[in-house]
């Protein structure tokens, strides 16, 4: 026993020594399952191809986990050098100015060869400052779209080859099958926060939040009780009541794919992530269209905003470290690896060259659909409202939106009062914020 | 007993026994505790950059806020509810398997089994059960015409979690009520019998009363338990939801703290909690204690 033990130890140590002649560079990162093991390929991919710099992947549970754990680490002096971090989790990422190392400074003092008109603008976007600095550096990224059963839709005599485009098409379309029999359903959806809030709003150019949704100051208040978001919580709640619209849960909505892929409901919107998900467990032809709007609004439709997650690098290591991070993120951002992972996943392409590259090989003429999550995002030039959103303590926020959408359902509030209630409850969280970074 | 005193010959020597035992009750226990009690008076960061004293500000906040006085009516609820309905089915099961001559050992063994699960398993198991979309019970209570929700009806999920919860317990109870059933003499009950008092008499005026100390002791035990182990369950159901209706008081220090980031009223929430044990382990060994009968 004692044996295998020295042996075992010196095993270790000497990988450790033979690890030790290159700089070793941490990521914790929220990448389970199949994606996890695509991330540990490119950072094998990585590792193999230079000998001065070794990334360490380490999966350290959801993103919610991998968040704490990276603060409770950096609070213990701990921190690793790259962590993953939700796109919810940058309000608080981006005060903590003493904890992060902005991506754009490392590029640019690492004497890493960065050009940021590179990225595309409405990934981008969401985590640059105010002047366009880019604090994090995207990964995985991605974007509501539609989805959409075509043989539900041949049954009730629809055509199956036209995606609802607008609400109005959409209730009709629903109403349509309802009426043939041939769904339960009309539609249902993963993230009401997400989808049937945020991205609602940025599609129709309405502001989440005043200075620049959040972007433009730590105070910012939310105004998500706007004419065109009370309206469609309105319509949510009537076709609730209808069988056109079916609640999925709060969070990610775990009852709303399982609803689809049974044939229950005819359509579904969800991340253009859950593309592979879909293709997996569905037993009947997808269709793809991106996310309805009101004809009747001005500017609509807008361009979609991401969810995911990004990099964010942490202060307290040595400049070695910090100049194999850079020499990461640029092989991360190369378009063979981007596109790969972005074809591998259904997230986002963060350049416009792996979209290119994609493109030159036919990947998008092979995947109908892979495509609609980017042309949903470029559609239009990002305006302050469809840019993003950044506000404190926004993980408990995204709690609020789902429970007053949970009591609007439920009948007790009209869809005026629960936005009201998430317009002021999460501007005491915002505020509640602002009060701990000042 | 306790009047006869161990001498040690080394002064140094029982204090030397005793440091393991107070060095994990301190590095495990009052260390942590005496952080949470610092942080409530604080107010950071999450990473801890900038922190600033302000006295009993989260602790006001926390009596303003009516999140959190939801979250003490919902966790009265669910304590009554969970400690009323396992109680009340674990004496049931157990007298009638104190009853039980033949098979007596098996139908004990079986009850006992749910205590084995571990409660975020438990939580799983009910969920599917009662899962609006692919459960069988909202499936057959359609076809009562009742239209089974826990997503979004407040008083489902308390159900959902009730159960859940309570389901757990009985093993627990069933076995300490069986063992005091079994401690009460025979002869009692067969002096009643002869006086002409039947099953149901002989319960209430003469096995109840005599179980009572066991039924006291559980229902602290079970308070406890559902204000603090039940976590797992409500993580893995209902997430405190819908619009906060199960979001009990140890699952909203999770949510602030963990979830939130918001440290210091975390703190705050867990100092409450800390002096809501207290209280009710006080209440244990000065009322209870001595008269329980194992």
């Amino acid at each position: 026993m004692t044996r295998i033990l020295l042996t075992g130890a010196a095993a270790l140590a000497l990988t450790a020594t033979a690890a030790a002649a290159k700089t070793q560079v941490t990521w914790w990162h929220a990448m389970g399952g199949e994606l996890g093991s695509k991330l540990e390929q490119i950072v094998a991919g990585y590792n193999a191809s230079q000998d001065t710099y070794e990334v360490v992947p380490v999966y350290k549970g959801d993103y919610t986990e991998t968040m704490t754990a990276a603060i409770a680490a950096f609070r213990a002096g701990e921190q690793p050098d790259i962590v993953q971090v939700f796109e919810v989790g940058t309000g608080t990422m981006m005060a903590a100015k003493g904890a992060i190392y902005p991506v754009y400074q490392l590029m640019q003092e690492a004497g890493a060869g960065f050009d940021p008109k590179a990225y595309l603008p409405a990934v981008v976007g969401y985590y640059t400052d105010t002047d366009g600095n880019m604090l994090s550096m995207p990964f995985n990224s991605s974007t509501p779209i539609l989805y959409y059963n075509k043989d539900i839709f041949t049954a009730a005599g629809l055509d199956p080859e036209t995606a609802p485009a607008t609400w109005s098409d959409l209730e009709a379309m629903s109403k349509t099958i309802l009426a043939s029999g041939a769904a339960k359903c009309g539609f249902t959806t993963g993230w009401i926060s997400w989808v049937q809030l945020e991205n609602l709003s940025a599609w129709h150019n309405q502001p989440i939040g005043t200075d620049e949704n959040g972007f433009g100051s730590v105070e910012a208040k939310l105004t998500v009780d706007g004419p065109v978001q009370v309206r469609h919580w309105d319509n949510l709640a009537r076709w609730q009541k209808e069988g056109v619209f079916k609640y999925g849960g709060p969070g990610g909505g775990s009852d709303a794919a399982p609803a689809f892929y049974a044939g229950e409901c005819a359509m579904y919107m969800n991340s253009s992530a859950s593309r592979a998900g879909v293709m997996a467990n569905s037993q009947f032809p997808v269709g793809f269209g991106m996310l309805p709007y009101y004809d009747d609004v001005e500017g609509a439709p807008q361009n979609s905003i991401i969810g995911g997650a990004t990099l964010w690098v942490l202060r307290g290591h040595p400049d070695e470290e910090y100049k194999g991070v850079a020499d990461f993120f640029s092989y991360l951002s190369s378009p063979e690896v981007q596109a790969d992972w972005h074809q591998f996943s259904g997230y986002l392409p963060i350049t416009q060259a792996a979209y290119d590259l994609g493109k030159a090989q036919g990947y998008y003429d092979q995947n109908p659909g892979a495509d609609v999550g980017i042309r949903e995002i470029t559609l239009n030039p990002p305006t302050p409202n469809s840019k993003g959103l950044r506000f404190g303590n926004y993980v408990q926020i995204r709690t609020v939106i789902d429970e007053e959408f949970q009591s609007l359902l439920a009948g007790t509030k009209t869809a005026k009062e629960a936005l009201s209630a998430v317009v002021e409850r999460g501007n005491a969280l915002i505020a509640d914020f602002a009060e701990t970074v000042r | 007993m306790q009047s006869r005193r161990a001498t040690f010959r080394s002064r140094w020597l029982p204090y030397v026994l005793l440091a393991p035992q107070l060095l994990v009750t301190f590095v495990f226990f009052l260390w942590p505790a005496g952080q949470a009690v610092r942080q409530s008076f604080l107010r950071e960061d999450p990473f801890g950059l900038s922190t600033r004293f302000v006295g009993l500000d989260n602790y006001t906040r926390l009596l303003q806020d009516p999140g959190y006085l939801n979250s003490f009516q919902v966790t009265l609820v669910f304590s009554v509810s969970v400690a009323a309905l396992s109680i009340g089915l674990a004496l049931l099961l157990a007298v009638s398997a104190d009853r039980v001559i033949r098979g007596h050992r098996s139908y004990t063994t079986l009850l006992v089994w749910p205590y084995a699960v571990a409660p975020a398993v438990a939580g799983v198991l009910w969920w599917f059960m009662f899962n609006p979309t692919i459960g069988i019970l909202p499936y057959l209570l359609d076809g009562l015409g009742y239209d089974w929700n826990d997503r979004l009806k407040a008083g489902d999920a308390m159900i959902l979690v009730v159960l859940a919860s309570a389901w757990k317990q009985v093993s627990y109870n069933f076995l300490f009520f069986l063992a005091g059933l079994q401690a009460i003499p025979q002869s009692l009950r067969e002096a009643a019998a002869i006086d002409g008092a039947g099953p149901v008499k002989r319960f209430v005026t003469i096995v109840f009363p005599l179980l009572s100390p066991t039924t006291f002791f559980l229902l602290v035990v079970n308070v406890t338990y559902t204000m603090f182990e039940t976590f797992a369950v409500i993580d893995a159901t209902t997430g405190g939801g819908p619009a906060q209706a199960t979001n009990i008081l140890v699952y909203k220090v999770y949510q602030d703290g963990f979830i939130g980031l918001n440290l210091g009223s975390s703190a705050a929430q867990s100092v409450v909690l800390m002096g809501i044990v207290m209280a009710l382990t006080f209440i244990q060994f000065r009322f209870i204690e001595r008269r329980v009968q194992y």
